[in-house]
């Protein structure tokens, strides 16, 4: 069953990925990789990290995916030109496709009778966040907090 | 006797799951959702049915008419004919839309509708997909919703639809942050994310008489109207439905569709009303709790579904009452009061919980959000001239 549906998740958010590189049209790539957004977020699903899952959905589906959007809206180019192949983006892929290969290779622990580690729940998930991870939790409260506050300033400099 | 028809639906299910019993595991698993999904559609369509009419209805009393009284009984018949009507309509396509996306955002924004009605507790035992997150899936799958008005808009190829789009996603992603925050106080005291274990939190009653609903503490009731407004703006309601506004943009992303694609539309945006509804009932008004101890003989969803439609009263009650409010002053709105009082009632919640939640923290907590309250409107208002609107190309 799982391994069933591992398959046709796969199939789908490669396919979307593979969209979301080749269409021509911005939007349409656009939606194809927030759509493999949504195959990424089935695959936590399936290995039974639903919290995670959850928030794949909420902050790439809800949030990127329409930042992107919304981005393409306000920067609307109507003529689509064709600007060849790309090669550096070849280059890119190959980098980052090797360095996840080297790192999976060199990691021992790959045998495949790993115990199975009981799924988190969300309150421990919450717990470890309010008591051994709380400093990181802050600093990255901290960071979005100016992130917010520089977006707001950046659009009130535009209006005076 | 009581407890039957308390159980008697999951009864049933647990009769026809029998029958597969032999079967693998699997298939039992299929057969289950299958029921689930089944109840959940012909429940909320015979409801979106009769809310549809039931809205025409009040709408009519209000403005001092009767209503569609022609079809059927009281006019009980309107929403056959209205889905026939739908149904032989032409479906009109523009020419230079774009086809697929333009095809695709109605059937997503009504799936994406039905998912999020799935977590939702209708009453004791009986929640469609009960998962440890249930409250976070609800908001998972609800923000995803502005990526297929983004489709309708987009896909359609029409001013009107593009700015209704605009409109209608810049709107959603501001509410939805008070939408968010407003549910912190209850995930907070109740120390879970699962609605079955926020609906088991309400029960019980002081003295006898009040019910233990998040809804009569004073971070819960401030909490409830936040909610409840976010949740107007969210299914783009009057008088919020700037995304729509007929006077000036047609009809907002629904512009160009038509026939039985309009009217999925039509009842993507009463799922999203269900929901909301559902969502505030599960998380404040005690979900499918009875109000008075002597009243539980009744059958739990029987309570959810009443609440359900007090709600959904109050939705067309405020259609049929208040004007549209411009598209500047529902974003200072989001911004400038609901998220400092959604922020405000997270702390509120927590005055009430460590000064023991009784008395002594109601106190408290009232007074913290009557203090932000007061700030906020005196220094919103502050350096603000009223005058008369100046126009400048329009004398």
């Amino acid at each position: 069953m799982s391994s069933v549906a591992f398959i046709v998740i796969a199939i789908l958010t490669l396919a979307a990925a593979l969209a979301a590189a080749t269409l021509p049209k911005l939007i349409h790539a656009a939606l194809c990789f927030a759509l493999s957004f949504v195959g990424v977020a089935a695959f936590y699903f399936l290995l039974g990290a639903e919290f995670v899952g959850l928030v794949q959905i909420f902050v790439y589906v809800g949030a990127v995916a329409v930042l992107i959007v919304f981005t393409i809206l306000l920067t609307r180019h109507d003529v689509e030109k064709d600007h060849g192949f790309n090669w550096s983006g070849v280059a890119v892929t190959l980098a980052v496709f090797a360095g996840l290969i080297w790192a999976v290779l060199k990691s021992g622990n790959l045998a495949p009778t790993a115990a199975p580690v009981a799924p988190l729940t969300v309150k421990q998930i919450g717990e470890l966040l309010m008591t051994d991870y709380v400093w990181p939790l802050q600093c990255v409260g901290v960071l979005l907090t100016a992130a917010l506050i520089g977006a707001l300033v950046l659009v009130l400099e535009e209006k005076r | 006797m009581r407890g039957f028809i308390d159980q008697i639906f999951v009864n049933a299910k647990q009769q026809i799951l029998s029958l597969v019993a032999g079967a693998p595991d699997w298939l039992g698993q299929i057969v289950s959702s299958l029921l689930n999904i089944t109840a959940l559609l012909v429940v909320f369509l015979t409801l979106f049915a009769l809310a549809s009419v039931w809205e025409r209805k009040i709408l009519a009393r209000i403005q001092n008419r009767l209503g569609p009284n022609r079809v059927g009984p009281f006019g009980l018949l309107q929403p056959a004919a209205d889905g026939i009507k739908m149904l032989i309509k032409e479906d009109i396509v523009p020419a230079r839309a774009d086809k697929v996306v333009h095809f695709l955002a109605p059937i997503l924004i009504a799936a994406t509708a039905v998912l999020a009605l799935g977590v939702i507790p209708y009453g004791r035992n009986m929640t469609p997909f009960a998962i440890d997150g249930g409250i976070l899936f609800f908001f998972a799958v609800g923000s995803t919703t502005e990526v297929s008005v983004f489709m309708a808009g987009w896909g359609s190829n029409n001013k009107f639809s593009m700015l209704g789009a605009m409109r209608a996603i810049a709107q959603m992603v501001s509410y939805e942050l008070p939408l968010i925050i407003t549910v912190l106080p209850v995930v907070m005291v109740v120390g879970s994310l699962t609605p079955d274990a926020i609906v088991a939190a309400q029960g019980g009653y002081s003295f006898g008489v009040l019910p233990h609903w998040f809804v009569f503490t004073p971070w819960g009731a401030v909490a409830f109207i936040l909610f409840f407004v976010s949740g107007l703006v969210e299914s783009n309601r009057t008088p919020f439905d700037v995304p729509e506004g007929e006077s000036e943009i047609v009809a907002g992303h629904m512009t160009e569709y038509s026939g039985f694609k309009y009217a999925t539309f039509f009842l993507a945006e009463y799922f999203g009303m269900f929901a909301v509804s559902g969502m505030a009932i599960t998380l404040f008004l005690g979900g499918w709790h009875a109000p008075l101890p002597f009243l539980e003989f009744v059958p739990s969803y029987a309570w959810f579904f009443a609440k359900l439609g007090v709600l959904i009263f109050v939705f067309i009650w405020i259609r049929g009452t208040l004007p549209r409010i411009r598209v500047d002053q529902v974003m200072n709105f989001a911004w400038k009061f609901m998220l400092p009082m959604a922020f405000a009632c997270v702390i509120a919640a927590a005055l009430w919980h460590y000064q023991g939640r009784r008395w002594a923290g109601a106190l408290w907590s009232l007074g913290w959000l009557v203090l932000v309250y007061m700030a906020l409107t005196r220094f919103l208002d502050a350096g603000r001239k009223f005058a008369p609107r100046t126009y400048r190309y329009a004398e």
